[in-house]
């Protein structure tokens, strides 16, 4: 080896190898400059928008729902509240063979396919580590005996949480509504961010109307994770602030016991104290059980509900559009007064029917024989047809509409339940603009006697009862009364939007009415004289049959021969003590027959128990 | 050439132990300094895993061992048996292709029963002996015929190790014995036209490469184009260094780390726990010690007395350098994914133990110089 290194250039080889070590070590020299400028622009210049980076990746927001707020009575009793309702969570990382615990826990607990099905789709998407529901509304049997044989399913937990309940059930339904499940059409018009967490929201009546103050506000937590999502800890806890409590202008013993008595038929009443606009009881019959939604409800129990004739699920009281019939005698007959087309004692002659001038068509009372010859007042407590078209006709049309509008006919009480209907109050331009057909005067008669294409809800009808019953002073009908922040003791009273009052030309005039309203009930010959007896204080009503099935002119109405689902609506309009009203309602009962059979009674037990029975 | 030689006895007065043991002070304290702050980082970056600790340990241990166990063999006997080490390299390479173990994808992995081999890393040393093997029995620069048989010498083992396919290493393997041809004195002419050939061919190699290989390019150009997927890693790593400022997180501390949003953060991404924990001031004292090491290895390699031992060692050397120029270049996102530990620092077994042979090679080249009389 030393001899074929002699023959090489020793000197010439050590400077070059020399030389290029050199190049080399400023090329490495280089390239280590390079990621020292790139780690100073990463570590040093662009270090917030890493830190940020790094900590967005660690820190996650985890939102604290608000319990939502408790809604009371009037009287303080409980009316939804939030029960801890238990379900069953499987975390799937402590499990080793999941069929096989899913089929002994079939041994303990109830678990259908629908479960089944919604756990394996979110057994999918949730990490290992994470519980996945498998049961919700576990009934304390369950819980017993999932408790018993616990040590045996270790990663099976049973959870509590807050559920919505409704502990009156069916009696409160339609004024309350219901929570149900955030759908898509939900998340369009709440604020995502104040409802993460939150499962439920009000759907229906004021569970929706009052969602804001019954939700709260959202709290949170930021906690730190790991790459997985796994919780390590908590950083930062800002608590929720619960839903306001509601207290409800509703007495829920009056409630019940109009429930009570309208048994198994259909309808609905609204009892309404007339001095400031509270609703004492708002009932639709029949009801359904709002617990059912909550936690959604199976189909076959919808569809049972959808499809059930009588239609539980139609809040009548609210969006039940019926002809007045003949409880808008009084509102025609103040209007005929206040106008000056009539005084209280001129007379009309009632053949049992009427004929408009030059035409051969009758008009027919409900009296065949005919009232004779009538004033306002026996117009009234007898229920005369005949009077009414003639009042009417006198009127006509353009200032029937107007003055009946002044009580709010034909357009929404602003009442704070959702989706109220405003009736219809005809008009010509209505009748132009719906049907495009010009004004017929056969159609002012019958709209004076609450027909044809007038409609009215319960609630309208109650609350133009108590307008009447109040010399013309409005108030805007409301469910709920006050307002209360978590863990005050003060109730805030929430303010009502006020309606302007119905300007009264002569006191006497609504006097006299009021006193015709009251004969029918007290009076010899009233319509409802029945349910006037005994009565310990003086009230007014005025009884209403609504056609649901037009009779031809020479036909007589036979209640036996026709189907029930064809009967007249049964209606009553009623209101209490007579010279200082503290309650205003309006009955009507479906297909009920006439108004003093059926619909009175039911009235005069609202005024009885409002009026006569301590509270609780 | 006396200067040269006297510089060397006054040295040896000061070196007797290190002559004894065949061992460079210098180089063997630095390696010894890598080794402890790379165990710190990876006892963070493992979460206080101390088995794995403990096995590391052992692997250093082993790896230093085969050092110190190489140091005391003469660069000659090493010269003598190059071409054998090389022709048994390609002929395990050309076995492993035949019945090589399939692992992470890639046939790497040669099964003797009792011991699992891979005979790329053998060639990470063979290739630069066997280069300077060649090129050292004649006159320096290399030209013509020998250049292109030295070229040969490289690029048939790289295309080997490429088809496994192993793209870390047979890159590594290729600049080792591109280093041996520089350091000769390979022209400037030839590597410009070279590194043009190097660019025309580059469709031609992406027209070669695997899909996952491409996609790593495709991630480096791009990498927040798919965060979720390939994209992820490098996302990861550049925010554990930034989020790591001048001073870094502390020790223990790096949330990127410790709570699993880096990928590999123990073996090949370590880098980014030391920018995240220790900050640029870590990152810049691992440097500093990397350079030393380097600097060190190279000025061993100027004072070899053969030409064999100057081409080896200068190869080794800027080989190292390498290693440690691509992992965190790739860590910072300045080159693609290429799947290369970061030496003394990563997780890892067998390479470790090839690049503490090639310091075991550099300090025989040092210590086994003979004391020419003058």
């Amino acid at each position: 080896m030393p001899t074929r290194v002699a023959i090489k250039d020793y000197l010439f080889e050590s400077r070059l190898f020399m030389q290029r070590s050199v190049q080399a070590l400023v090329f490495a020299a280089l390239l280590i400059a390079a990621l020292v400028s790139r780690l100073i622009y990463l570590q040093v210049v662009a270090h917030e928008h890493y830190i940020t980076l790094s900590d967005d990746n660690r820190i996650k927001i985890l939102p604290l729902p608000p319990n939502r707020g408790l809604i009371f009575d009037r009287n303080g009793l409980i009316l939804a509240d939030n029960l801890p309702s238990y379900r069953l969570e499987i975390t799937p990382e402590q499990i080793h063979d999941i069929d096989a615990t899913l089929d002994a826990l079939s041994q303990l607990v109830n678990i259908r396919d629908v479960d089944r099905k919604r756990f394996d789709q979110l057994l999918k998407r949730t990490p290992a580590f994470k519980p996945v529901p498998l049961r919700f509304r576990l009934s304390d049997e369950e819980v017993a005996r999932f408790a018993i044989d616990r040590h045996r399913f270790p990663g099976v937990d049973i959870v509590a949480g807050l559920s919505r309940h409704y502990p009156h059930g069916p009696l409160t339904a339609h004024a309350l509504g219901y929570v149900g499940r955030i759908d898509e059409r939900d998340l369009q018009r709440i604020d995502g961010s104040d409802y993460s967490g939150t499962t439920h929201i009000g759907k229906v009546g004021i569970e929706k109307t009052y969602e804001d103050l019954l939700h709260g506000s959202v709290g949170y937590r930021q906690v730190e994770t790991n790459a997985e999502g796994r919780v390590l800890r908590t950083l930062v806890r800002t608590p929720p602030t619960p839903g306001q409590n509601l207290y409800l202008t509703l007495d829920v013993e009056l409630q019940n016991v109009v429930d009570q008595t309208f048994g198994e038929r259909a309808g609905a009443a609204v009892a309404i104290d007339p001095n400031n606009g509270d609703v004492l009881a708002f009932v639709s019959k029949p009801a359904y059980d709002p617990n059912l939604f909550v936690n959604g409800i199976d189909t076959a129990a919808y569809k049972a509900l959808r499809n059930d004739d009588k239609q539980p699920l139609f809040n009548r009281a609210l969006r039940g559009q019926y002809p007045p019939g003949s409880t808008i005698k009084p509102f025609v007959g103040l209007g005929g007064l206040e106008y000056g087309i009539t005084s209280p004692h001129a007379h009309t002659f009632c053949p049992g029917f009427y004929q408009l001038p030059g035409k051969d068509r009758k008009y027919r009372d409900w009296k065949r024989r005919g009232h004779g010859t009538v004033d306002l007042t026996n117009a009234i407590a007898q229920s005369c047809d005949v009077y009414f078209y003639d009042l009417a006709l006198s009127m006509g049309i353009d200032r029937l509409h107007e003055f009946l509008s002044r009580f709010g006919f034909g357009e929404r009480t602003g009442i704070d339940i959702s989706g109220e209907l405003p009736g219809l109050l005809p008009s010509r331009q209505w009748k132009r603009a719906a049907r495009n057909l010009p004004w017929f005067p056969g159609e002012t008669l019958i709209t004076g006697i609450g027909q044809g294409f007038m409609l009215t809800t319960p609630l309208q009808l109650a609350s133009a009862t108590a307008t009447l019953s109040r010399f013309g002073e409005r108030m805007r009908p409301h469910v709920v009364a006050s307002t209360q922040v978590y863990g005050d003791i003060e109730l805030t009273p929430l303010q009502v939007e006020p309606v302007p009052d119905i300007p009264v030309e002569k006191r006497q005039d609504w006097i006299d009415v009021i006193h015709a309203m009251r004969e029918v009930v007290l009076g010899k010959r009233g319509t409802a004289r029945k349910v006037g007896r005994n009565a310990k204080y003086e009230f007014a009503g005025k009884t209403g049959t609504a056609q649901v099935f037009g009779l031809k002119e020479e036909e007589k109405y036979d209640a036996e021969k026709l189907a029930e689902k064809l009967r007249d609506h049964s209606l009553f309009i009623s209101f209490a003590p007579l010279d200082n009203p503290r309650i205003a309602v309006a009955v009507i009962v479906e297909n009920g027959g006439s108004g003093s059979a059926v619909a009175a009674p039911i009235a005069r037990t609202i005024l009885d128990q409002y009026l006569l029975e301590p509270a609780s | 050439m006396s200067t040269l030689l006297d510089s060397h006895r006054e040295d040896a007065s000061l070196r007797d132990w290190q002559h004894i043991l065949h061992l460079d002070a210098a180089l063997l304290f630095g390696l010894l300094a890598l080794s402890t702050m790379g165990l710190f980082v990876l006892y963070s970056s493992a979460g206080g895993d101390e088995p794995l600790l403990m096995r590391q340990i052992v692997r250093l241990g082993i790896a230093f061992g085969a050092m110190v166990v190489i140091a005391q063999l003469r660069p000659q006997w090493l010269q003598r048996w190059t071409p054998w080490l090389y022709g048994l390299g390609l002929i395990l390479l050309i076995a492993v292709l035949v019945a090589g173990d399939i692992g992470k994808g890639a046939q790497r992995w040669l099964d003797f029963g009792f011991v699992r081999f891979q005979p790329s890393e053998m060639m990470k040393l063979a290739v630069p002996m066997m280069v300077a093997w060649y090129l050292s029995d004649k006159r320096l620069p290399p030209t013509g015929w020998r250049l292109l048989i030295a070229g040969a010498l490289i690029v048939v083992p790289v295309l080997l190790i490429a088809s496994q396919p192993d793209l870390g290493t047979s890159l590594l393997i290729g600049s080792a014995g591109f280093f041996v041809l520089f350091l000769a004195g390979l022209s400037w002419r030839l590597l410009g036209g070279l590194t043009l050939l190097g660019a025309a061919g580059a469709p031609v190699l992406w027209h070669f490469m695997h899909d996952y290989q491409r996609q790593r390019v495709i991630t480096f150009l791009n990498p927040e184009q798919d965060p979720l997927g390939a994209g992820y890693h490098i996302i990861q790593s550049k925010i554990a260094i930034g989020s790591g400022g001048l001073f870094g997180k502390g020790w223990l501390n790096g949330t990127q780390a410790h709570l699993e949003f880096l990928p590999e953060r123990s073996t090949d991404f370590i880098f980014a726990v030391l920018g995240e924990e220790f900050g640029l001031v870590g990152i810049a004292a691992l440097l500093i010690m990397y350079s030393f090491v380097i600097v060190r290895s190279l000025y061993i390699a100027t004072q070899a007395q053969d030409t064999y031992g100057r081409l080896l060692g200068g190869s080794l050397a800027l080989t190292f350098f390498i290693y440690i120029i691509v992992n965190t270049g790739m860590v910072t996102g300045l080159l693609p994914v290429v799947g290369l530990p970061l030496p003394l620092v990563s997780y890892g077994g067998t390479s470790m133990v090839t690049l503490m042979a090639a310091f075991g090679i550099l300090m025989s080249i040092h210590t086994h110089r003979k004391l020419l009389p003058t």
